[in-house]
Order: C-alpha cells, then sequence, then structure tokens
C-alpha cells in the first residue's frame, strides 16, 4: 500500500467515523439518562438524509434551510419517540424495551419508504463537487463539511453538557435519577430532551453525509450498529474515548475493506462484532449483572 | 387459573387441529399454498420462542439460521446431487455446530449487547449468502432445487407437501412442550427471570442458553430445507434483516412464551401480508405499530393479553355476582 492510499483511506476513514461519533454520542445520551438503548438511533441518520431530499427536491429552497428543517423535524421524532413509545413503558423489562424501539425503527422505515422514496436518493454536495489535494489523498469539500460539522456538533455536545445548567441536569440524572428529582430537576423532561438531543445528532449526520453516501430507507440498522459500538467502546460515558472509537472505526473499516472489497461490510461488522463482545464483557462485570 | 379455561382451551386447540387436518381436502389451493410456509415459518418462531419468550435471550438474526439450512440444502442437492435425506439432516447439523461456535461468545453478551450482537450475525451472513457467489449463485440464486420423494412416493403436490411440513412442525411442537415442562423448561424460565440467581441455585446457565440457541437455529435450518425443496429455487432476498424482524413479530402476537401461540402468531403475519401485500410497505409500517402497541400495553404477547383480559373481565362479573 502506498503512502498516498494510505493517507485516501485515512480521510475517508475519518469522514466515515464522524458520522459514526455523531451517532454514538447519540447512542451515549439517551443510554446514561434514561437507560435505553436505542434501536431507531440508526433511523434518524436515515431519516434526515431522506428529509434534507425531500425539503431539496419538492421546495428548491437552500441548502442551509433544508439542513435546519431536517434537523428540527428529527428532533421533533425524537420528541414524539420518548413521550409516545418510551415514557409508556418505562418499567417494562429490557427485552419488551428492545422490541419497542425495534417497533418504532422499522416504523419509521416503512413511513419514509412509503411516503418519501424507495430508492437511493442523491443530494447535491453543500459547495461543489470540488476536490483539493493532501498528501496525496483526494479529499473532497463535502467530507470536509461532514468533519467541521461533526467536529461543532460533538464540540457543542460537550459544551452542552458541561457548561450549562441543563447540561448539570442531564449529568445528574445519568447518575441518580431520584436524587436528582429530590434537587427539582425534572427526570422526565430530561429523558425527552436526551431523545431530541440524539435525535438531532443522528439528523446532522445524516444530512452531511448524504452527498457522498446512498441514503435509502434501509441503511439505519447497519449505521445504528456501528454507531453503538463505538458507544460501547467508551462504555457510553467517557466523551474522548467514545469519539477516538468512532474515528478508529470509521479508518479500520477503509483499511479492511481496502484488501477484500467484496466483503467490506461483513468484515466491518465481524470486527465489531469482535470489538463488542471484548468490550461488553469489561463493562458487564463493572455494571455487574443486567 | 380456573378449571373451564382449561377446557375452553382444550376444546379450541382441537377445533384447530381439525380445522388443519382438513384444510387440504377443502381443495383450496390457495389456502393450501400459505398454510405450507404459515408451517415452516412457525418451526422459525417456535425455537425463537424457546430463547427469546422462555429464556429471555433477543435474536435479532435468526433469519441466518433459516437461510443457512436453505442454502447448505440447495448446494448439496443442486451443485453436488445428494440426496435431499441425506442434505437436510447435514445442513442441520452443520447449522448447529455453526450456531454452537457463533453462540459460544455471542451469548455471553446480555440484553441490549446480546440484541446487537445478533442483529450484527443476521447481516454479516447476508453478505455471505450474496458473496459467495461461486456456491450460492450470489443475488440470483440457485434455480433447480429437487423436490422431496421417499421411495416411489414423491411430495409433488402442495397437498402432500403440507402434511409433511404440518407433521414436521408438530414434531417440533412436542419436543420443545417436552422441553419446557421438563426440568430444563423450569431452568430456561429461571434463568429468564434471572440469571445471577439461576446461577446461584446451581443452574449452568451458559450451558442452557447455549442448548436453546443450538436447537432454535437446527429448528430454523429444517425449516429452510424443507423451504428450498418446496419452491425448488433459493436466493438470498428472503433472509434479510426485516425477515428476522418479522419472525419477532409473529412471536409476539402469538405470545413470547407460548409456543402454540407461536403457530398461531405465524398465521396472523403471514395473512397479513397476503393482504396487505398490495398497499406497498403499509405492512412494515403495521408491524412497527404492533411492536410498539403490544410491548407498551402487553407485554406477554398479544394473545396472552386478550387472554389476560377475558379473565380479569369475567372474575369481576362472578365477584359481582357473589
Amino acid at each position: 500500500m502506498s503512502s498516498d492510499q494510505l493517507a485516501q483511506y485515512l480521510f475517508t476513514g475519518l469522514t466515515q467515523g464522524s458520522l459514526y461519533a455523531l451517532i454514538a454520542l447519540g447512542f451515549a445520551i439517551t443510554y446514561t439518562v434514561t437507560g435505553i438503548i436505542n434501536f431507531a438511533q440508526g433511523e434518524f441518520v436515515m431519516l434526515g438524509g431522506m428529509l434534507s431530499y425531500l425539503v431539496l427536491d419538492d421546495l428548491h429552497l437552500p441548502i442551509a434551510v433544508a439542513f435546519l428543517i431536517a434537523v428540527i423535524a428529527v428532533s421533533l421524532v425524537g420528541i414524539l419517540l420518548e413521550r409516545l413509545a418510551i415514557r409508556p413503558a418505562k418499567d417494562a423489562p429490557p427485552v419488551s424495551l428492545i422490541i419497542i424501539t425495534i417497533g418504532a425503527a422499522i416504523f419509521i422505515r416503512g413511513m419514509v419508504q412509503q411516503f418519501i422514496s424507495k430508492d437511493a436518493v442523491p443530494i447535491p454536495p453543500f459547495t461543489g463537487n470540488g476536490t483539493f489535494s493532501v498528501l496525496g489523498a483526494v479529499v473532497t469539500y463535502q467530507s470536509l463539511w461532514v468533519i467541521g460539522i461533526a467536529l461543532v456538533s460533538v464540540v457543542g455536545f460537550y459544551l452542552l453538557l458541561s457548561r450549562t445548567m441543563i447540561g448539570k441536569a442531564l449529568r445528574a440524572c445519568s447518575i441518580n435519577k431520584r436524587a436528582a428529582s429530590l434537587m427539582g430537576i425534572d427526570a422526565r423532561n430530561m429523558s425527552t430532551l436526551s431523545f431530541l438531543i440524539s435525535a438531532a445528532l443522528g439528523a446532522i449526520g445524516g444530512i452531511v453525509i448524504a452527498p457522498l453516501a446512498f441514503t435509502q430507507a434501509t441503511i439505519g440498522v447497519a449505521l445504528g450498529l456501528k454507531g453503538f459500538v463505538a458507544a460501547a467502546i467508551g462504555g457510553f460515558v467517557n466523551l474522548p474515548l467514545i469519539v477516538a472509537g468512532a474515528l478508529g472505526l470509521g479508518i479500520v473499516e477503509q483499511l479492511g475493506g481496502a484488501t477484500l472489497s467484496a466483503y467490506k461490510d461483513a468484515i466491518a461488522i465481524g470486527a465489531l462484532l469482535l470489538v463488542l463482545i471484548i468490550r461488553a464483557r469489561w463493562l458487564q462485570t463493572a455494571a455487574g449483572s443486567e | 387459573m380456573p378449571k373451564r379455561l382449561f377446557r375452553w382451551q382444550y376444546a379450541l386447540v382441537a377445533l384447530v387441529f381439525a380445522g388443519l387436518v382438513l384444510l387440504p381436502f377443502s381443495g383450496d389451493a390457495y389456502y393450501t399454498a400459505i398454510f405450507i410456509i404459515i408451517a415452516i415459518h412457525s418451526m422459525l418462531v417456535i425455537g425463537l420462542c424457546l430463547l427469546m419468550g422462555y429464556t429471555g435471550q433477543v435474536s435479532l438474526g435468526h433469519a441466518a439460521f433459516y437461510g443457512m439450512g436453505a442454502f447448505i440444502s440447495a448446494i448439496l442437492t443442486v451443485t453436488y446431487n445428494w440426496s435431499p435425506w441425506l442434505a437436510m439432516p447435514l445442513a442441520a447439523l452443520s447449522t448447529g455446530v455453526i450456531a454452537y461456535l457463533i453462540g459460544l461468545p455471542l451469548l455471553r453478551l446480555r440484553g441490549n449487547y446480546l440484541a446487537m450482537g445478533t442483529l450484527g450475525m443476521g447481516i454479516i451472513f447476508f453478505i455471505l449468502f450474496n458473496e459467495l457467489d461461486q456456491y450460492t449463485g450470489g443475488p440470483s440464486g440457485l434455480p433447480g432445487v429437487p423436490g422431496l420423494s421417499v421411495g416411489g412416493f414423491s411430495f409433488d403436490t402442495d397437498f402432500r407437501y403440507y402434511y409433511l411440513v404440518w407433521s414436521v412442525c408438530a414434531v417440533m411442537l412436542l419436543v420443545s412442550w417436552n422441553i419446557i415442562r421438563s426440568r430444563t423448561g423450569r431452568a430456561l424460565r429461571a434463568i429468564h427471570g434471572s440469571e445471577a440467581a439461576s446461577e446461584a441455585v446451581g443452574i449452568d446457565v451458559p450451558q442452557f442458553k447455549i442448548k436453546v440457541f443450538v436447537l432454535s437455529a437446527i429448528f430454523a435450518s429444517i425449516a429452510g430445507s424443507l423451504y428450498v425443496h418446496y419452491l425448488s429455487y433459493v436466493s438470498p432476498n428472503p433472509f434479510e434483516f426485516m425477515f428476522s424482524i418479522r419472525l419477532v413479530v409473529m412471536a409476539v402476537i402469538g405470545g413470547l412464551a407460548n409456543i402454540w401461540g407461536a403457530v398461531f402468531g405465524t398465521g396472523a403475519v403471514t395473512m397479513m401480508d397476503q393482504h396487505l401485500g398490495t398497499f406497498g410497505e403499509l405492512d412494515v409500517i403495521l408491524f412497527g405499530l404492533i411492536l410498539v402497541l403490544v410491548m407498551i400495553f402487553m407485554p406477554r404477547g398479544l394473545v396472552p393479553g386478550i387472554v389476560g383480559l377475558w379473565e380479569k373481565w369475567k372474575n369481576r362479573r362472578t365477584k359481582a355476582k357473589a
């Protein structure tokens, strides 16, 4: 492998990894605040891409407006999901909650297939098809958008959690919900808020990656799985480790795919499962049973 | 449980049984064909019930084992001209061994992790079915899978195949029923209740989990073999992620911990498919809604939930009279 090729895989991997990081943070915020793994997380990404396509294609609005509309719409979906499906089943056993979020995921997928499109939809790059070269790698402007917007989102997410009262309240709920309630924090609102944040993060990722990837109603499942593994690497709480895990996954996936392209996804997911098994043993032992 | 409910249940089972035995005599080709598929899918859902409902281990990738049975049977009979009766047990055996090897690391995962793990497993096998095209025929599939016959008797009509698949399904039901009522069954329910508590009373939890996983994979493999010998053709499409989810929907409707309900749930979903097929993606939307609503309001499943409501209503009436 030449150094040019290596640089190419690194950049493509970083771009893809930025998306995984956004998905992983979505998993992390809902899991730490509510204790629920949201299997519809990947659908937020898909929905972001598909809705921005809908707005661009039907209303011919500028991309920035389409971006905003799609993020707000998906955030609303996140709120509805929490209010209508999660909250009524709050005390259900884990198996039921898994099935509920799976149900929500395929409901969203079915709605998109029925009312937006069953096929992959094209979305134009934000600022033209230009490319430039770094260390021998061809980098598209769009991948800069992906990495840049993901970076802004991650930093914003960090500042929100560490510097604001709302962030403090969210963290309090993730540590001890009852104690947080006693301090006057409305834990139920925080649960809704965590779903809103995770939906918004997913949607942002879905919109920025759309010009580079095939956005289709069925992409949510695999994306969700990859984001989940990145979140598990960081134990759902360690933000730097989650982001590093996501970027690492993106790069490893590109390098692995380079050698055996037909099995790229199979190898990537196999590797993910390996990481998951190793990491989960650790997490499960640390957290005791369940 | 009140005694009368038992009698009522037996009557219902007898009625359903009689209906199933007599159905092909009605001469209705359409429903005979649909009920063949219901029997084959029931085999999958029965295994899933044992795994998810009784033992509490989620699998979102069961289509993989179904596909393994289907492809191994198809490849051995088409490419290597084996007898289907040799191919089918070998497919079941290999699927069992593969399930064991996958289960060893995967079943160490719990709850959400296991669900994600099995989901990933399903995706990997779907890719393999597509990409190993020198064996599986890739996306276009393998045609010309032979039918089944014993001596001079060939299961070449739907009428004959119907009795074959329902007999196999009945055997699986009986095997499962015996397991549930045995010491093993109690151990499985204990694991569902609490893995830590089960271990504390001396139940070998990993051992039981992997046994059920392998058994459900073998059921799935046999179903896959019967499926390809019926259709005489196999392609990767029926074994994708959505089919695994569809199996979960069937189990949820029938009642997760209810093997008889498994057959009912399979029938209900298959019928819905038949009638919604013309309305685009309505089935997917509807299945999503069913999963969410049933799990919120009737966590034990749709049928047990309705039976529970009915009992409650009856009890209230008896109390009101007294």
